[in-house]
């Protein structure tokens, strides 16, 4: 990306680094500023904590759950490739997805870690969240595997007897 | 892998075909509708507090001019909370691929080597942390909250309240300096080079389109299994993975959601037995004190009225009958001109055992001290002997098991 940087200031001082846009300069000042006024009432509490959940936050998704799933994705990927199905992919990977999805966002409930709290508080059963994760979970694979295995009937259907 | 794997910092080591500026500024652009949708509704269920009027109330009270548009929170459309904190839980659970989606789209430039290439550049990066951090701070929160995961450093709501400030500070500055860049890649007029564009790019598995369709299929599996325990009713039964989804508390009249049972808040059949309860209603004209009998024998009127709570899931109209909060006004000297009401629960510990309500709350005709519901008397988890009962307050507001009503302007 081309930067427009003031001749003036490159000839007085050729190492600095240059200061970018003013009004992108300006925009961020303000955006600290407000970011700031929040951070300090919202750092009042557990200062060390809640830094900690946000740094956390960033790293843990971009330096542990971007890779793993891509890593597993990847594995699937290249399995399926050296089968020979790289067209299968998909059929994998959409269930996984969704299925990876839903335990991710219900992880609580369906880990059965907050049964105690959610019982005591709401009057609810909390049994029942693992086992429709999994039936949901078995639908959208099950779907998926019947998907392929009718594509896959099609597709033999119409090709030439000769091929057999 | 071939010769010399290569790091992150490198650009050929990320791979997917599907990176680049529209895919990016398709979930983008969704987002910033979004988030700004969350931010919106977010403010407006602090507003629904009414945390000008009483310490109780506020659960930020340092928020300084972060409270700036604060305002008297109405009684009607009844089903107005039920609407703005459905959508505001509901929407927030639906946007969560969308988020995903998005941070995987850019997660190269993580790793973008120089780490700065002018003093902008550098605070704009600062600016990042913020936002992806902010960003996944308001989701996790929120998703734990309504989870009962009470694990975050700290009381929801100020951590929710400041961080989402923290985060819309951040989302601010990223809408105001990408979004023109953003609309020109999804018009198909950017023909800069992107630097999310592999240069080595790995055979496609799946289009840009498709891998949209996957996203949006993600949003509507987590919004068609989440929604129900919002609209109540049959469709709570739908709401497979909701916290208050697929079944009832127990049948019957008494038999909706409950928000905290009475064992939860620790309240004992002695509390509430007939020869120890009295409600104390204090106000100009002095103090009256009321069994449960007398106050049955008080003119009753009926409101059907739902349950919404902060939590995003909220209740079909319930029928309540009991006793109108301004004919309790006009007991203690505050006839026609009901004042503000300060609300004490029996329950000896949680954060809103003690509440306040408005003039305009105290004032409506279908606000009650109610002591039955659905034609039967209340049950211990629903506030017996007797509970508040407002139009579209949010739930905390409808105080359970009431021992004592101070009218007056607060």
């Amino acid at each position: 990306m081309p930067h427009r940087v003031p001749l003036g200031s490159v000839l007085r001082r050729p190492r600095r680094m240059p200061l970018g846009s003013p009004l992108q300069l300006l925009l961020l000042a303000c955006s600290f500023a407000l970011a700031a006024y929040a951070g300090i009432r919202l750092l009042a509490g557990d200062r060390l904590g809640v830094a900690l959940w946000i740094v956390g936050a960033a790293l843990l998704h971009d330096l542990v759950l971007v890779p793993l799933y891509s890593l597993a994705d990847r594995a699937v990927t290249r399995g399926l490739g050296a089968a020979g199905r790289r067209g299968w992919t998909l059929y994998a990977r959409v269930p996984a997805m969704l299925s990876g999805l839903l335990l991710l966002v219900w992880f609580p409930l369906i880990s059965g870690m907050v049964d105690e709290p959610y019982r005591s508080a709401t009057n609810l059963s909390p049994d029942g969240f693992l086992t429709r994760w999994l039936l949901i979970s078995a639908v959208l694979f099950g779907g998926s595997a019947l998907l392929l295995a009718w594509r896959l009937r099609r597709a033999a259907k119409h090709r030439p007897p000769a091929s057999h | 892998m071939r010769d010399h794997p290569p790091l992150p910092i490198s650009p050929g080591f990320w791979r997917s075909p599907l990176r680049g500026p529209w895919l990016t500024s398709v979930l983008g652009l969704v987002l910033l509708i979004g988030i700004t949708v969350l931010f919106v509704t977010g403010l407006v269920s602090y507003a629904a507090y009414n945390p000008g009027l009483s310490p109780v109330n506020d659960q930020t009270p340092d928020k300084g001019v972060l409270g700036f548009y604060l305002f008297a929170w109405p009684t009607g459309p009844v089903w107005l909370y039920r609407l703005t904190q459905g959508v505001h839980v509901t929407l927030g659970i639906t946007l969560i691929p969308v988020l995903l989606a998005k941070l995987w789209s850019v997660v190269p430039r993580l790793f973008t080597l120089p780490p700065a290439r002018s003093v902008a550049h550098a605070l704009e990066r600062v600016s990042l942390l913020l936002l992806v951090g902010g960003g996944l701070f308001e989701f996790t929160t929120g998703v734990l909250n309504v989870q009962l995961d009470y694990v975050f450093p700290g009381s929801f709501y100020p951590l929710h309240f400041y961080g989402a400030w923290v985060f819309f500070a951040a989302f601010l500055a990223h809408a105001a300096l990408r979004t023109p860049t953003a609309l020109r890649a999804v018009r198909g007029r950017l023909h800069e080079q992107s630097d999310l564009v592999t240069p080595r790019p790995a055979p496609p598995t799946v289009s840009r389109r498709g891998a949209l369709w996957l996203v949006g299929g993600g949003s509507l599996l987590l919004f068609l299994t989440t929604v129900g325990q919002s609209l109540g009713g049959p469709f709570r039964r739908t709401a497979l993975l909701a916290p208050h989804g697929t079944a009832d508390p127990g049948g019957g009249p008494n038999g909706f959601q409950i928000n905290k049972t009475a064992a939860y808040a620790g309240i004992t059949a002695a509390d509430t037995h007939p020869d120890a309860w009295r409600l104390v209603v204090t106000g100009r004209s002095g103090t009256v004190r009321l069994s449960r009998a007398q106050l049955l024998q008080l003119p009753q009127h009926s409101a059907s009225l739902p349950i919404a709570c902060v939590e995003g899931w909220s209740t079909a109209d319930q029928w309540w009958r009991g006793v109108r909060l301004r004919d309790l006004a006009a007991l203690v000297g505050y006839d026609g001109d009901p004042p503000d009401v300060f609300v004490e629960s029996l329950q000896r510990h949680g954060a809103f055992r003690r509440a306040a309500l408005r003039a305009n709350q105290v004032a409506d005709e279908r606000s009650l001290l109610a002591l039955s519901v659905n034609g039967e008397e209340l049950s211990p988890d629903h506030g017996h002997p007797a509970r508040i009962i407002v139009p579209a307050a949010p739930g905390v507001l409808n105080t359970k098991w009431v021992a004592r009503l101070t009218f007056g302007d607060l």
